[in-house]
């Protein structure tokens, strides 16, 4: 237990760091994100970390979705918006990202056969 | 003192407790997460929609403000800043394997992302949106925070984004397994990679829960279009 509190606390400083960098020098990106920055510039870096570091992030990105709830409920808000204006936007986010998702992927894998970085091993859905 | 304003008092004083909607929360997901298993994991089925469908009416039903519900929900949503930054572990895990990739993951950074945002700018001019509901409509695959500050720099309501950003990432992680499977996609990292530019966290848990390499790289893409969106936007708003 102590191990993953040492884990927590040691992401919660790269978070801190993060926000602290990010107001200090004013760029419009989350404190959160730059904190990741950070974090993969220190393991990249091979420098030390808590030995529980990887199970504790496996924890948390493994129920990632149930951090998204709160935020999902604030559509609550709009709906009188969502009344209104519904269908349009239900379209265009509907559309717009069927075919955001088809072009990323044909783009990648098209890139992919260009550049000759084949999918190997792991990386190709069996 | 009868029984029935009893229960009343004790249900006006846990309404305001972020007890409640704490509890609540996490019932709510475990309830949308145990219909996914149920299902044997289809990827139809999304554990943060039904959640929030389900905690969406007890609300309006309960007549409960979204403040109120957030006083409770917020230690849940905390969680994000953490578990964003721990996303650097898994990336680092597979550094190889993402640097590889460079080349195809900016050529599908910029198609994907400029796909995500001309289309639907598009379909909402035609169909007649209201100028603001476009410009709120931009940023929708961006990740919140960013998503937010954005919308409000162009002229969009930045609360009206952040509930498109959420339908966004809920729509993409719904429909990308049977989409990619449907036109036959089977590399994983070009799965991963789409579903992170389009649909941002929502859609980088779901990778996640379908494949290691495919989170990864919906991880890379997530942050990527956040930053680049980002500061294009910055660029182009101080340039007008």
């Amino acid at each position: 237990m102590t191990e993953i509190l040492k884990a927590f606390t040691f992401l919660l400083g790269f978070q801190l760091l993060g926000t602290a960098a990010v107001m200090g020098i004013g760029v419009p990106i989350p404190g959160p994100v730059a904190g990741l920055l950070f974090l993969i510039g220190w393991l990249g870096m091979n420098a030390p970390r808590p030995k529980l570091l990887k199970e504790t992030a496996q924890g948390l990105i493994a129920h990632l979705s149930l951090l998204f709830v709160p935020a999902a409920v604030g559509i609550v808000q709009h709906l009188d918006r969502l009344v209104l204006e519904g269908k349009i936007l239900l379209t265009a986010v509907v559309v717009s990202t069927i075919l955001a998702l088809i072009v990323g992927a044909l783009t990648f894998v098209v890139m992919v056969r260009l550049t000759g970085a084949l999918p190997e091993g792991e990386e190709l859905r069996s | 003192m009868n029984p029935i304003n009893e229960v009343q008092d004790i249900w006006a004083y846990l309404q305001t407790t972020p007890l409640l909607w704490l509890m609540l929360t996490m019932m709510a997901y475990l309830v949308g997460f145990w219909c996914f298993e149920k299902v044997k994991r289809s990827p139809i089925v999304s554990p943060v929609a039904i959640a929030a469908s389900f905690l969406g009416v007890i609300i309006l039903i309960t007549d409960t403000p979204y403040p109120v519900y957030f006083e409770g929900a917020q230690f849940v949503h905390f969680l994000l800043g953490p578990a964003t930054v721990s996303l650097a572990i898994p990336l680092v895990a597979n550094f190889p394997r993402v640097r590889r990739a460079a080349i195809p993951m900016l050529a599908a950074l910029i198609a994907s992302s400029a796909t995500a945002i001309f289309a639907a700018i598009f379909i909402a001019q035609v169909m007649g949106a209201s100028d603001e509901a476009i410009r709120s409509l931009i940023p929708k695959s961006v990740t919140t925070p960013i998503a937010m500050g954005i919308s409000e720099q162009i002229g969009g309501l930045p609360s009206l984004t952040a509930g498109l950003v959420v339908l966004t990432g809920i729509l993409g992680a719904i429909i990308v397994t049977p989409l990619m499977n449907h036109l036959g996609f089977r590399d994983w990292r070009a799965r991963g990679f789409a579903v992170g530019v389009t649909s941002h966290g929502i859609g980088t848990a779901r990778a996640f829960q379908v494949h290691e390499v495919a989170g990864v790289f919906a991880a890379v893409a997530m942050a990527l279009n956040g930053l680049v969106t980002a500061f294009v936007v910055a660029l182009f708003s101080q340039l007008l």
